[in-house]
């Protein structure tokens, strides 16, 4: 029998893909922080981060190791287990939810067939990194971002989770390989989901933002007014952790629009290969967008920020769960592709 | 031992432990996360007896939702716990005495479990014929085909349930400002500015 076969070599493969993946992302993470500076910094006519490296390229590896050497801080009054548990969920989870993303055809650690509900599990869970962050901290500012994070986080969540139900509904399937698969067409850039389901994409991406708790719905750490929110008494490392999961989410978001509506690894013009350059080409641009909302939008108030949720956008997804149905139902070009491909 | 034996013994003993520690935490908000830890092993053993959609479910909607509300409750509570575990010696005897005779239900009841001729027969006649079909399709064939009306009589015992709530705790307060968006957003020019002119030492 080959070593790859046996249970060992199945395990080394595993952990040398999570390894791969891993790493891939938090190097490019450091350069899409950079990226959301320079943006920030461009739309404000300044230049951002330029003095460590050309063009500043290493600004992010000096932070980190500016974080990293720092000392921890724990507060007296803290519970410091819980305390130091939080950052470390919030970066583990948002890290596992990579195992289900599809880079290519093929290209999935994980390619389980419940893959869109194992993301919406886990990043349901994110909320109790910011929670528990809040709690233990045992400090006004904290335990109030951490109250207003965790009901905004399960407002937003049950939009999401309405407006994937019309992609299920078109696709037939919960794996998100088969969701991609589902949109390849004749057409490119005209065949994938984005089209069908154009006004459950604003709206997903909306709340993407609302969910990864970016302006203009920061308000989970809204300077302004909470200093800094559930991150407040957190330094050093914690913190470090904090802020790559959080960045980490928001990467996801923008790969899950990929994969939900832009076609994930297809390339948008039919004679092209298709491949994974699309898919980090497609994540790149969402972040893109990300980075000019963040820059251009003033914040919500936190009222608005519930009704929005609660009294525009759960009606809107709920109602067009029904007409996708309908629409799928008889058939309608675009709608139902589960007869044809998937 | 194989991954999957050894997952499930680390899933099983998590679980086993996480809700020993339920009970036993002092802080109320240690229970409550505890509890999460239960729930997410069950979950992962779920998983690994094949039934993925459920165990996304259990989490999405016990996990994410439930005892975030949970958690929420119990951590903006101020009750000093440890003055209310005081008398834990005085209501001891009671309390075995409930949890011995809750287990000797429980024992009388499983002592005579005996399973019908019928029963294994009916049990596999509810399950669709497998083939290739993922949890998710053989689930959504079992509830909107075969128990489609029972399916829709529970969502709308659900729904009056929620209704209800929400009648029971609204209440119109007066007094309130509340935001009228579609007021704001009509609003025009020549309704909302006025120029005066405003004359020296008089006013308005």
């Amino acid at each position: 029998m080959d070593f790859f076969d046996t249970d060992l070599g199945t395990f080394i493969i595993i952990l040398a893909q999570c390894l791969v993946v891993t790493v891939c992302i938090l190097v490019s993470l450091a350069f899409l922080l950079l990226m959301d500076r320079k943006v920030w910094a461009a739309v404000q006519l300044r230049r951002g981060p330029n003095v460590v490296g050309p063009f500043g390229l290493l600004q992010s590896f000096a932070d980190f190791g500016k974080f990293v050497l720092k000392e921890i801080v724990i507060p007296a009054g803290a519970d410091r287990i819980v305390f130091l548990v939080a950052p470390l969920l919030t970066f583990v989870l948002a890290a596992i939810s990579w195992a289900v993303i599809p880079f290519a055809d093929g290209w999935v650690i994980s390619d389980l067939n419940v893959g869109v509900l194992y993301i919406f599990a886990i990043s349901s869970l994110g909320v109790y990194g910011v929670i528990m962050g809040g709690w233990a901290s045992n400090s006004k500012y904290p335990f109030l971002g951490g109250l207003r994070s965790a009901a905004q986080m399960v407002s937003y969540e049950v939009s999401i989770g309405l407006i994937i139900i019309g992609v299920l509904i078109s696709t037939g399937s919960l794996n998100l390989s088969d969701i991609v698969r589902a949109q390849d067409g004749d057409y490119g850039l005209l065949s994938w989901y984005w089209l069908p389901h154009f006004p459950m994409m604003i709206i997903f991406f909306i709340s993407a933002l609302a969910e990864t708790n970016r302006p203009p719905f920061d308000l989970p750490e809204a300077e302004s007014e909470l200093v800094a929110g559930y991150q407040v008494e957190y330094s050093s490392t914690p913190y470090l952790l904090f802020m790559i999961g959080e960045y980490m989410n928001i990467v996801l978001m923008c790969a899950m629009t990929t994969l939900l509506f832009f076609g994930g690894w297809l390339s948008p013009i039919p004679g092209l290969p298709d491949g994974v350059l699309w898919m980090v080409l497609k994540i790149v641009f969402f972040f893109f967008i990300f980075a000019m909302v963040k820059a251009i939008v003033p914040r919500y108030r936190y009222d608005q920020l519930m009704r929005l949720g609660w009294k525009v956008f759960l009606p809107m997804s709920l109602g067009w769960v029904v007409i996708a149905a309908i629409l799928a139902k008889y058939d309608v070009v675009g709608y139902a592709r589960f007869a044809t491909g998937g | 031992m194989t991954l999957t034996a050894f997952a499930f013994y680390v899933f099983a003993s998590v679980a086993v432990a996480a809700g020993l520690m339920v009970i036993l935490a002092r802080n109320p908000v240690h229970s409550v996360l505890w509890l999460i830890l239960t729930f997410f092993s069950a979950a992962g053993m779920m998983v690994l007896v094949g039934a993925e959609f459920v165990a996304m479910l259990l989490i999405i909607v016990y996990v994410g939702a439930v005892m975030v509300l949970f958690l929420f409750v119990v951590m903006m509570l101020d009750v000093d716990f440890t003055e209310l575990k005081s008398g834990l010696a005085e209501y001891l005897p009671v309390g075995a005495l409930i949890g011995l005779a809750l287990l000797m239900e429980l024992g009388l009841v499983l002592g005579h479990w005996v399973l019908a001729d019928a029963a294994p027969g009916a049990r596999a006649a509810a399950m669709p014929v497998p083939g290739d079909l993922a949890n998710a399709p053989a689930l959504g064939q079992i509830i909107y085909d075969r128990y489609i009306y029972a399916f829709q009589a529970s969502g709308l015992i659900l729904l009056t349930a929620m209704i209800g709530a929400i009648v029971l705790t609204l209440r119109h307060r007066a007094h309130v400002k509340r935001q009228n968006v579609l007021a704001q957003i009509h609003r025009t020019r020549a309704a909302s500015v006025e120029l005066k002119d405003v004359k020296p030492g008089q006013g308005i």
